[in-house]
């Protein structure tokens, strides 16, 4: 009885990223932080590269891909652009942990800024081929700056997160 | 030896990240990427069926995205209740200030309306522009860095066509850019790919507004000599052909330090385009008139 109480949790406190993910791509929360005018920062990025590096069954790749599409219709770019950029930074993340033996948020956070950095460069080259609009590349340097800098932060959180209900209760 | 080790393991760690399903995974990554690809070459295609389906997707995921940006909304719109109710003495001092000053000028309006009612009857032709404002409701407000944009209650079964323009009460907001069955995306006057022939009053200059990406739009092309104050009117000019002439915009808005000779010439919006709530749509219908009639 207690043993299927704990699964139970465990099943719901897994899903708490998925759940996180997909709220900010469906809500009107401004993922982005667009409202601080020099800070702004892609949390999606970190939250997708955290847990597909550190519990990929927490972040399957095919929520990913739809977390991609529904973020592409909310905010009126060419469908897939967003969901290309989201695997491509899944796939930095699981190449990382396959090649990494000793794991830490120095390490992830190395790792982190070739990631982002790929990532962001093939998704404006789809966006420039696919939508004529005007980039402000200057704030969008900025926040792929800013994404990488918070990241440790954010880390550290989920590590602690990880640390309380994940292990607790495997 | 040890290159052939290292080349081995990339390739085995890059085969494990792309190709294998993985742990608990059920779709491969490299598939997943190419069907985004397939996806997006698809935007490319203006066929009948896909855009159909696109449509319906489209009025599918903002209605859902209404629904659970419900709770947050509603908490937000709470706090601004609150907030505005502190501050309902002051606005009724500014108020009444406000109203004043309208009763004086309203003498000068009567005078000014004979004297355009002349000066139309002097020009050759004349056009009229008949609209009917559609009533829509915001459903989704998101920031993006790349677009400044919010999806409205009404689409295609409304008549709602790309390039109307989109009033808040009597203020230009945006245009509409996207129109599915049941919504439609309006392009806000603060994107970076927002450009609208504009007028400015009292003296007539004619130029394009264009959206900054900031709660500020910014003038451009505008004639090599000009005389502009702080606070002249900017209004849309209708020389594009697609918005009426003389709906207001904002005012010239430039920081005291600024020269108004400068480059850049700052127009703040009437409305807060962050604040959206019931916006409308206006269907024009432009009708020539001769002097005959």
């Amino acid at each position: 009885m207690r043993l299927s109480k704990y699964s139970l949790f465990q099943a719901i406190v897994k899903l708490i990223p998925l759940l996180v993910l997909f709220f900010l791509v469906f809500s009107e929360t401004d993922s982005y932080f667009t409202n601080f005018q020099y800070f702004s920062f892609n949390f999606v990025y970190i939250l997708i590269f955290y847990w597909v590096l550190k519990s990929p069954e927490v972040l399957g790749y095919g929520f990913i891909f739809l977390a991609g599409l529904v973020n592409d219709v909310v905010i009126g770019l060419p469908i897939g652009s967003s969901s290309i950029a989201y695997l491509i930074l899944a796939g930095c993340a699981a190449y990382i942990r396959a090649m990494t033996v000793h794991i830490s948020v120095l390490s992830d956070w190395i790792a982190f800024i070739p990631s982002v950095a790929f990532t962001n460069s093939i998704y404006f080259i789809v966006l420039s081929v696919f939508l004529e609009i005007d980039i402000n590349y200057l704030s969008l340097l900025l926040e792929t700056a800013i994404t990488i800098i918070i990241y440790p932060l954010f880390a550290i959180l989920f590590n602690i997160f990880r640390d309380t209900f994940f292990k607790t209760y495997a | 030896m040890q290159r052939r080790a290292d080349r081995d393991d990339f390739i085995i760690a890059v085969r494990s990240a792309l190709l294998k399903k993985g742990t608990q995974q059920k779709f491969s990554l490299l598939a997943l990427i190419v069907i985004s690809g397939i996806l997006l070459s698809l935007e490319i295609f203006d066929n009948r069926y896909l855009n159909f389906f696109r449509s319906a997707v489209k009025d599918v995921i903002y209605r859902s995205s209404f629904v659970i940006s419900a709770p947050s909304n509603i908490a937000t719109f709470s706090f601004e209740k609150v907030t505005n109710h502190f501050g309902i003495y002051k606005e009724n001092e500014l108020l009444r200030e406000e109203l004043e000053k309208y009763k004086n000028e309203e003498s000068q309006v009567g005078y000014l309306q004979t004297e355009n009612k002349k000066l139309k009857e002097s020009i050759e032709a004349q056009y009229s522009f008949t609209y009917e404002p559609i009533i829509s409701k915001v459903l989704v407000d998101k920031g993006s860095p790349f677009l400044k944009s919010v999806i409205i209650n009404r689409g295609s079964n409304k008549n709602i066509k790309k390039g109307m323009p989109v009033l808040d009460k009597t203020n230009l907001v945006g245009r509409v850019i996207d129109v599915n069955f049941f919504s439609s995306r309006v392009l806000l006057l603060s994107d970076l790919n927002s450009r609208i022939p504009v007028i400015i009053e009292p003296n007539g200059y004619q130029g394009i507004l264009v959206g900054t990406g900031k709660e500020f739009g910014e003038l451009k092309f505008l004639q090599a000599k000009y005389d502009l104050n702080f606070g002249d009117k900017v209004f849309t000019s209708g020389s594009d052909g697609i918005f009426y002439p003389g709906i207001p915009i904002g005012t010239i808005d430039l920081d005291k330090d600024n020269d108004l000779q400068t480059d850049k010439i700052k127009v703040k919006y009437y409305s807060d385009l962050s604040q959206l709530y019931l916006v409308n749509v206006l269907k024009i219908e432009e009708e020539e008139k001769g002097l005959a009639e």
